[in-house]
């Protein structure tokens, strides 16, 4: 228990931990300032988040399905040392693909039309991420800039394919998928509803954890992970130890933005409604992605729980609009926490300063005892004073 | 030839705000902080400006309240880039975290006190945009300059070529420049000589975040009449701009007019007869300069010379 207790694991936990504490703090103090009189009841509403009815946990889930895929992304991009701030274009080509298949391949029988529409997104992301990935690579082009231009470019080109392909001019955005491209409920429509009203919870958030695991699996696990985290660390060594690096960055970005495309098609193709809107706009849930993974320290696993985390929030800033707040408050609590987690190295030698301590006087003690122990059998040499006898307070040695 | 100067004109709305942003994260990255946040910083300066001029447009005349506006918006980035330049020199954390944490603490706390302090709750703060320059005086009239670059013009223009002509000054001109640089290749170095390389960073940052600042007002007042705690992605465009021109200002400058050329042709290519006339959709042409740059970057992006020491936090023990 112990041993769990001081692990590095529970330390970054703890420290964003703090930084969650001190977000909310000064979100509650924002709060006071609007609106002291309501200000307490705003802060309920925010803590209890979905937790309000089983509709709003349902909606909760919904909502943390895209950001859970986008801060899979940023993270495993993260391990090979890539920024992947290219997540609103590979997002939105993601989700055009899934939804053109969605709408034109009726052809396609029962589940396997949504399955082969989720697979059309993963294929499109890749080629959106093998672009910035292969300019690093071979030409050494900074994939920041690279991938904010892949931004724009994804934002345009669905712009015009949605106007040509699949277009709803009355609603301005893209026609709704066929009904056999809608990602299955799984029952958690009846699971997660209130007064005959379910929400929009649907497979999508289990495959979404799935898929978490599944890239936590080959971080950890596989040799290809370790070869992408070797590649992160230090390039230049990593190919001294023989590894292809430039293949373990072009398949890093194709991986990332497989993933950030597969959560568009997760999020159009999960019956609520939302159609892809064609104007220049980069969709939010794509850069929502960074400050999931930087929460969830890059960590699959935790990138699962802070995007539940986040979406949790969102859904209590929704709730928190009933005591006259505006919703952005919940942004501003979430851009201090992300702010402090950025302390969490401080926090984390904070935490364990006091242990480290505790352990180094520990081993001195018994490191003196181990050397003064042996040598009272030892005459001493001439000219040298004889040690000190047993007990202490001797002839000040 | 009425068509280009029509085009002249409009490129310097787009790009002078551009240069001035993509000058401010040269600064920060070439001390060696890397600024994300200049999306953020820009929403931010603009915001506290354009409230200000709003709410004072009826009490002081015209470009002086605009000047004031600026000064507002250039303490406004400093401000917001504090938190930054603590978290990323003193505390040695990631630098890109405090950057995100800008871009998205900035346009939630525009929307929100914009709808506290706002009569009616509005989210939107409107501007009466009084000051476009018609024509000046004897500039003006030089034959074919004279309308591109004097006439329809906005005061912030000139303050931008001046802040790009003293940028370059001041970074190859002055001690002071040389020390910045010097701690962005190699602050072990620089501080074996002397250097403070905090002070220099903390500056660095600073500056960066007034020119952000300032550049965010610079955008809004030729583009819209009201402010909507939106600067569509150009803090980021600018961090394209900075890599683009080789973090040098005169490349960074070339950039930016780049950008902002390909940008009014996209816009406006319905006033060019000749484009007008082929069937060419306008999402071609509004993802052309992105193409443009992802090209000429693949051939030239192998010499890069970015500042050495970027991004690294400080470590005074290293070599």
């Amino acid at each position: 228990m112990k041993k769990l207790m001081r692990s590095e694991g529970t330390y970054s936990f703890l420290s964003s931990l703090i930084a969650i504490v001190i977000g909310i703090l000064l979100g509650f103090i924002v709060l006071l300032i609007a609106n002291p009189g309501q200000a307490f009841n705003g802060l309920i509403a925010i803590i209890k988040g979905g937790f309000g009815s089983m509709r709003d946990i349902g909606q909760t889930l919904y909502n943390a399905t895209p950001i859970i895929m986008t801060g899979l992304s940023v993270g495993f991009a993260n391990k090979c040392g890539l920024f992947n701030i290219g997540g609103p274009g590979q997002f939105i080509v993601g989700g055009y693909v899934a939804v053109y298949i969605g709408v034109e391949w009726t052809f396609l029988p029962g589940f396997t039309h949504w399955a082969v529409a989720l697979i059309g997104a993963v294929v499109a992301g890749a080629i959106w991420g093998a672009v910035p990935g292969i300019l690093k690579a071979l030409a050494n082009v900074n994939e920041v800039i690279t991938c904010i231009m892949m931004n724009y470019i994804g934002m345009s080109f669905v712009n015009m394919m949605v106007r040509r392909t699949i277009y709803d001019s009355l609603k301005n955005q893209s026609k709704p998928p066929a009904a056999t491209a809608i990602l299955p409920k799984a029952g958690m429509d009846k699971i997660f509803e209130s007064g005959g009203a379910p929400s929009s919870a649907n497979a999508g958030f289990i495959i979404a954890v799935l898929v978490g695991i599944l890239v936590w699996i080959v971080v950890s696990k596989t040799k290809f992970g370790f070869e992408l985290k070797a590649c992160g660390l230090n390039r230049d060594a990593a190919k001294y130890a023989g590894i292809n690096e430039k293949k373990s960055i072009i398949l890093s970005m194709v991986i990332a933005g497989s993933l950030a495309a597969l959560g568009g098609a997760l999020l159009f193709l999960a019956g609520a409604g939302r159609g892809i809107h064609v104007e220049d706009v980069l969709m939010a849930e794509g850069f929502n992605g960074i400050p999931v993974a930087l929460l969830g320290m890059s960590n699959p696993i935790a990138i699962i729980f802070s995007g539940l985390f986040i979406a949790h929030l969102t859904m209590g800033g929704f709730n928190m609009q009933l005591f006259g707040f505006v919703p952005q408050v919940i942004d501003i609590i979430t851009s201090v926490i992300i702010y402090f987690s950025a302390f969490s190295l401080f926090f984390r030698q904070m935490l364990q300063g006091k242990n480290r301590r505790r352990r180094v006087e520990a081993s001195v003690t018994a490191g003196i005892e181990e050397t003064r122990g042996p040598a009272e059998d030892e005459p001493p040499l001439p000219g040298e004073k004889p040690p000190a006898q047993k007990g202490r307070g001797g002839d000040g040695e | 030839m009425n068509t280009l100067i029509f085009l002249v004109q409009q490129m310097m709305m787009f790009s002078i705000p551009l240069m001035v942003v993509a000058l401010g994260g040269l600064f920060s990255e070439r001390s060696g902080i890397v600024n994300i946040g200049l999306e953020g910083t820009m929403i931010f300066g603009a915001f506290l400006s354009i409230l200000f001029i709003s709410n004072m447009q009826g009490t002081i005349p015209g470009q002086p309240v605009l000047l004031l506006g600026i000064l507002i918006a250039a303490v406004a980035g400093v401000v917001i880039s504090l938190p930054h330049a603590f978290a990323s020199i003193n505390m040695k954390a990631n630098q890109v975290i405090s950057g995100t944490a800008i871009n998205m603490f900035a346009p939630a706390f525009a929307i929100f006190t914009a709808r506290m302090v706002q009569p009616s709750t509005a989210q939107q703060v409107p501007f009466i945009n009084q000051f476009r320059i018609e024509k000046v005086p004897l500039l003006g009239d030089i034959p074919i300059i004279g309308p591109m670059v004097f006439q329809n013009a906005y005061i912030t223009t000139y303050i931008g070529i001046a802040i790009l002509v003293v940028s370059w000054l001041v970074l190859y001109k002055t001690k002071f420049g040389l020390r910045l640089r010097a701690c962005g290749e190699h602050p072990q170095a620089a501080d074996s000589v002397g250097i403070n390389v905090y002070k220099m960073r903390w500056l660095g940052v600073i500056i960066s975040g007034v020119l952000a600042g300032v550049g965010g007002l610079i955008f809004i007042i030729p583009t819209t009449t009201s402010f909507n705690a939106s600067v569509a992605g150009y803090g980021f465009l600018a961090l394209a701009v900075l890599i683009f021109g080789q973090w040098r200002p005169w490349r960074v400058a070339f950039a930016a007019f780049f950008f902002g050329f390909m940008k009014t042709v996209a816009s406006a290519y319905s006033t060019i007869p000749l484009l007008a006339s082929s069937n060419i959709p306008s999402d071609i042409y509004k993802m052309l300069p992105y193409i443009a740059t992802l090209v000429v970057l693949a051939f030239t992006a192998r010499r890069s010379q970015a500042p050495k020491a970027s991004g690294i936090p400080y470590d005074a023990g290293g070599r």
